[in-house]
This record gives structure tokens, sequence and C-alpha cells, in this order.
């Protein structure tokens, strides 16, 4: 027998994977070296969602970034304006009102949950559990309602403002989130029935794209993919920012770090995320959503159309841009993906000096090929779904 | 002479059209309207006819439009010959399974005896198996002659999914033929008369591996890691359109009727309703007079037939839209280390009923 494996005359088959290929989504490419159906080598090639963020940030006023960062992560939108503005506030040193912090937090966390419920539905259409797919995506498009409600867009928010908010509350929100929280409840309790128990669902994802604590920490791992491996690193608790530290939640770990342990993780980030919605409405205070700093944020437009003072400021802000001081700051929120992070430099114009993201997918799209060596061509499903690479915010 | 000859091309003229003009068409209506209740959607519901939808029935009459009228596209540096043969080998043996199949029992009608099935072979059952390793050509050929790097995983992936399970399900049919003593569809039908001798009573572990491999050998999910379209994209036919592309699609569908007919001669009591015997049935229907009464109960039989064959259908669809795929390596793991030892248990454990008890 070894005589004739010698003999043999075999090669490596070398194979795109994308960028049009249905796992990848169309914004990475995997150059992937096949031994028959193992993985030998495997190269990623990104940058096919880059649209020059950075760059474009630096031409336009402090404000004008919002729509583009709607655009970084795609899913959860809101909660790059909220990590956007939060930035841009440390650096000029406001505190925002306390509804507005409170809103804040729901914003986020909706986005959150639509994110983690896109993630764990595609996983599961991507191998094959299309139903699972579909119910999930009922309790999403009942989540972009509520978004809908709030700033009328589903997927380009762009709520969030410098010291402010684009407007409150709509009226009838908490009814609306609660009858939407009860079916995706339900949803979710269908999802979990048709996959967490499911033998060929566990069989596929268990022990499949496993890395331990510390090579994870080493790869700069956050977020799901991080807690997975069972650290219990959240920004939320680490770094508590907005009203973080006063809502009661739980952080969710896993052991191994294998694709199930992120599923799982997702999965019950969307029951705690939920959780924090409830309390975050309950417990909401009334007051003003801006603040009063006319040179940073517009007054309202009453007092723009009926005092000078108020539209001359208006009238500063929107053609020259807020001007923050000079100086740089680093913020990072709990994005869905992990560690979002605003590198902000200024230099006392109405213009960034620089806008630097850090995107939670990046290190993980880079642990790919660690993660896939001496694998299946298969599992490159499972594993790609759940490190949930979105284009956007990792080309930027 | 004439009458065999009237009654030979009055089946199959039968069997071809319900397969192929009732079947074929409608499953894939039947596959979009299951998954999208299954879903909470709404399915196929846009071609009209005047406005008039019908619950989406003209879409079959829609996709056949739209299929003949598609691009017949072959990739540059694809062997044209065996490209184009492919989806034949595919489709062929799906329909011709049919022909062994009984959709009924033996009726005495004007003097002459109807046996409603096209060939009754004595190793029928046999002959379903020889089929069946056919079509494994046609998924081989085509992933190989495509020249595409996607097209030739999903044809090796077959190929050997395919070989492996038709080895696991010739065993786990050897149970059954033990227990009857035939390889002959029709007799195995005709002995499932009595309701406690239909196969899934005497042969239940048979019963579910023989499903389980037939649902695999017909490559759909959760065994559906030949075409898994997350990884290889559309596997051995990514490089297939218009008709052609439709024939492995039909091929498919006639597989899943294919394999219901046997699983409902097998396992099912073919012809048979729970409790009726055919001299029951017929003396039912004596106001018809004999000829009157032969026919009623051979419409009751195919009916009955249908109605079995129909439920395994949706069994199967059901199936497909509940479960997630298996990976490469575990399809393989679940028949050379599960399903194989178990029909090997089963065979002994029949041997010895049948030796000790029986005899």
């Amino acid at each position: 027998m070894p005589d004739i494996e010698k003999d043999l005359h075999t090669e490596y088959m070398v194979i795109n994977m994308g960028p049009s290929h249905p796992v990848t989504h169309g914004t990475v490419k995997f150059l992937v070296t096949l031994d028959g159906e193992t993985i030998e080598d495997l190269q990623v090639d990104i940058g096919y969602l880059h649209r020059g963020f950075e760059k474009m940030c630096e031409s336009g006023t402090w404000q004008q970034v919002f729509p583009y960062t709607d655009r970084l992560n795609y899913v959860s939108p809101l909660i790059n304006n909220v990590g956007y503005a939060l930035a841009v506030e440390k650096l000029i040193g406001i505190d925002v009102p306390e509804r507005c912090k409170y809103i804040r937090v729901i914003a986020s966390e909706l986005s959150r949950i639509a994110d983690h419920m896109t993630n764990v539905a595609a996983g599961g259409l991507e191998l094959g559990a299309f139903t699972a797919f579909l119910y999930f995506v009922e309790a999403r498009e009942l989540i972009w309602d509520l978004i809908e409600m709030l700033c009328g867009a589903r997927v380009t928010a762009n709520y969030v403002r410098i010291g402010g908010l684009k407007n409150d509350l709509p009226d009838g929100f908490k009814e609306k989130t609660g009858e939407a929280f009860k079916r995706c409840r339900t949803l979710w309790k269908d999802v979990n029935k048709l996959l967490t128990k499911n033998r060929i669902f566990i069989d596929r994802v268990r022990d499949v794209g496993n890395m331990p604590a510390d090579e994870a920490i080493a790869y700069g791992f956050t977020g799901p993919c991080l807690r997975a491996c069972g650290v219990p690193y959240d920004v939320r608790k680490a770094n508590p920012y907005l009203v973080y530290d006063r809502m009661d939640f739980e952080v969710p770990i896993g052991e191994t770090g294998d694709n199930f342990d992120k599923y799982l993780v997702r999965m019950e980030e969307i029951n705690q995320s939920m959780h924090i919605v409830e309390q975050a409405l309950n417990e909401l205070p009334a007051g003003p959503i801006n603040v009063d700093m006319p040179y940073y944020r517009w007054q309202s437009k009453d007092d723009i159309y009926t005092r000078i003072d108020s539209l001359i400021f208006h009238f500063k802000t929107v053609i020259e841009g807020i001007k923050p001081p000079a100086g740089e700051v680093y913020l990072a929120v709990e994005g869905a993906n992990g560690e979002l992070g605003f590198y902000l430099v200024s230099d006392g114009t109405g213009k960034p000096y620089k806008c630097r993201v850090r995107p939670p997918c990046f290190p993980l799209t880079a642990a790919m090929p660690r993660l896939m060596k001496g694998r299946l061509i298969a599992d490159i499903v499972p594993t790609f779904d759940m490190i949930n690479m979105i284009g956007g915010e990792c080309d930027r | 002479m004439v009458a065999d000859l009237i009654e030979s091309v009055a089946k199959i003229l039968f069997i071809f059209s319900v397969n192929l003009g009732f079947f074929a068409p409608i499953l894939g209506w039947v596959e979009r309207k299951q998954s999208a209740v299954m879903q909470d959607r709404i399915g196929a519901n846009r071609a009209n006819i005047g406005g008039f939808t019908v619950l989406g029935l003209f879409h079959p009459i829609a996709d056949a439009i739209k299929v003949l009228t598609k691009e017949d596209f072959i990739p540059a540096g694809a062997n044209k010959f065996f490209h184009t043969l492919a989806p034949f080998i595919c489709l062929v043996p799906a329909i011709v399974t049919f022909s062994v199949i009984p959709f009924g029992g033996r009726y005495q009608l004007f003097g002459h005896h109807v046996n409603l099935v096209i060939a009754d072979l004595d190793v029928g059952i046999l002959f379903v198996f020889a089929l069946t390793s056919l079509a494994t050509y046609g998924v081989v050929l085509s992933g190989w002659s495509s020249r595409s790097n996607w097209s030739l995983l999903g044809g090796l992936r077959a190929s050997a999914q395919m070989l492996s399970y038709e080895v696991a399900m010739g065993l786990t049919i050897i149970g059954i033929i033990m227990v009857f003593g035939s390889l002959k569809l029709t007799d195995i039908g005709a002995m499932q008369e009595n309701f406690l001798h239909w196969g899934i009573f005497l042969q239940p572990l048979g019963f579910i591996l023989f499903f389980t491999c037939a649902v695999a050998e017909n490559k759909r999910a959760p065994f559906d890691i030949p075409e898994a379209e997350s990884e290889l994209v559309a596997g051995y036919f990514t490089e297939y359109s218009g008709l052609k592309f439709v024939m492995f699609w039909m091929g498919e569908f006639l597989e899943i009727v294919a394999i219901s007919g046997i699983l409902t001669t097998l396992f099912f009591g073919a012809w048979h309703i729970p409790f009726v015997t055919d001299q029951r049935l017929l003396s039912l229907f004596q106001f018809a007079g004999p000829n009157g009464a032969a026919v009623l109960a051979m419409l009751v039989g195919i009916a009955t037939f249908f109605a079995k064959v129909i439920f395994f259908i949706w069994l199967q669809m059901t199936i497909r839209w509940t479960l997630p795929r298996f990976r490469y390596d575990q399809v393989m793991r679940l028949c050379w280390k599960m399903i194989l030892p178990l029909s090997l248990i089963n065979i002994t454990i029949t041997g010895l009923v049948l030796l000790l008890w029986i005899k």
C-alpha cells in the first residue's frame, strides 16, 4: 500500500472560494488549497468592500460622518452611530442627558438583537436549515419595524447626533416593543428547538473552529467569539459607557470557543439584550434628549426659526461644522461582533483630521487560516458564519 | 394477444402520465408551497391566467416555458458529449424504476387477467438497485465533464455517497426479502393483504434503515452534500442550465416518487387498505356486476397506493425542510459505522427468528 501511494501521482487542488460564492457573500475571497476535501492551506483576501471610509470622513464635517458609520456594520448600524457619537463627545467633553443615554442603550441593544438574529439565522441557512433562517428573519423584521418606528429607516438608521439624538422615542414605542418581544421570544424558542438540540447541527458546529483563550486574545478576538472561548470580556461590563452599569444583565461565556459555543453565546445574548431593552424602557427618565450646548448641538427648530442666536449657531455648525478642541481620543463600544473602537484626531477645525475604526471582525477574519487548516472544506461554512465577518466593517 | 398489448400500452401510458405529467411538475410546486407553509411564507402565487392564480398551480407551466427558452450553456473546455449525456443518465433510471413497482393487484376483467405492474420481473427489487446504480454514472459524469472544480468536488462526493449507500441499502432490504421469501415486488405486495403482515410491522428497523438510505441515495437534505449550495455553489450541476438542469431536477423528484413507491410496496402494504382484503373489496362492489366490481376494486387499489405514495412524498419534503445538512465525513460515517452494522444485526436477528420459530 505505501508503494502505491508513493507511485500515485496526486496534486493539490487550488480553488478560488469567492468573492462570488454563497459562503463569502461577495465580500471576501478564500484561496483554498485542497488535498481531496481537506484544507491544506487557506489564504484570506479581503478588501472587496473597501470604500475608503476613513478618508471620506476627513472630507466632511464631524456630523456628516454619521451616515458613513451606518455602512460599517450594516447589520447593526445604531451601535456604530452610538460609538462614533460617544467618541466625539469624549473629545469635546459632553455629557449627554440621562434620557438620551437610555434611548441610546435601547437603540444599541435592538441593533444587537437584529445582528445576532441575522447571524444565527444565516448560520443555520448555510448549513441547510432554511426553516430556522426564516423564523429568525421574521423576528428580525419585527425588530427592524421597531427601529423604523424609532428613526424612520430600517437599515441605514443615521439616528444618533453628537450631543443628542435625531428625535425622541415615538408614542407607543414601549407597547409596540412589548408585543414585538413577545413574538420574538416565541420564535427564539422555535429556533432553539430546531437547532440547539439538533444532532446534525451540533455535529456540524461542535469542535469546529475552536480556539484556546490565550491564542484568541493574542489574535485580538473580542465580542461573542472571545466570550465563547471562556473570557468574560464585554466592553459594557469592563468599561461601562452610557448607563450599562445600571442595567442588570449577564455576559454569557462558552468553554472551548468552537462554533457551537459561539452560537450559544449569541443565542443567550439575544435574550440578555431583550432584557436590557425592557429595563431601559421601564426606567426611562423624562427630560431633554439633547445637550444645551449650541456650539455643538442645534437648538430646537422652534428656537432656530424664532431666535437670532440659535439661528446663527445653527448656520455656523452646519456650514463650518462643530469644532472640537484639538486632541485625540479612543473610545470603544461593544459592537455586535466585539469591540468597536473609534480613534479620532481633531486639529480644531470643523472636519476630523483622522477617523480610524477598530473593526471587531478584522482580527477574527485574520484567524480563518489558523482555524481552518487541516479541516474539511465543509467546515469553512459554519466557521466563517460564526465569525460573522461583515465586509462593510472589515474593509471600510 | 391483442388484449395483452392493450393492457401493456395502457399501463405504460398511465405510469408515464402520472409520473411525468403529474408528479414531476407538481412536485416543484409542492416543494415551494410546502416549504412556504412550514416557514410562514406565502410561496409561489404570482403566475396567473386572467388574474386567477389557483394557489400558484400555474407555476409549473410557467417554469416549463421558462426552461424551454433558456440558453443551453456548455462551459468552455467541457466534454460536450458527456456533459450532454449526464442528465439523461440521471433522468432515465428514475423514470424506468417505476416499471417494476406494482400499483395495484391482479384482477379478472372480461375473462382477461390484469396485473397492475408494467414489468412483473422475478428479480424486481434487484432491477431497482441496478437502475439506481446507473444514476451514479450520470452524477459522476456531470461533475467530471463540466470542467469546474465545484462540479468535480460535487461529483466525487456524490460517487462516494451513492456507492456507499447502495451497499447499505442492499443489506437493509435483505431482511424484508427473507421474511417474504421473494424478490418479486408483486408477490411482496400481495403477501401484505393482512394488515399485521405489513413490512413495517415485520421489519421496523429495516424500514427506518432503508428509508434513511433511500433519502441519502436520492441526495436530498439532510444528505445533499453533493450539491451543498453553501460550499460547492451547486455541486455537480453547477454548470448546467435550461432543460438539462431541469432534467437533474426532474430526476430528483421522480426518484422521490420511486422511493415512495418502493417504500409503499415493501413496507406499507402496497395497494391494500388496512383490514380490508381483496375478496372483501370485491364483495363490497358486487352491485356493479363481476366486471364492474373488478374495475372498482382496481380503482380503489390504485387510489390507495398513490395515497400512500403521496404520504411518503410529504414525509420526505418535511424532512428536507426541517433538518440541516450533514458534513461529508459524517454522512460516510453514518453509512459505514451505523447503518451497515445495524442492517447486519437486522439480518442476523431476522434469520434466527425465521430459523428457530417460524420453520
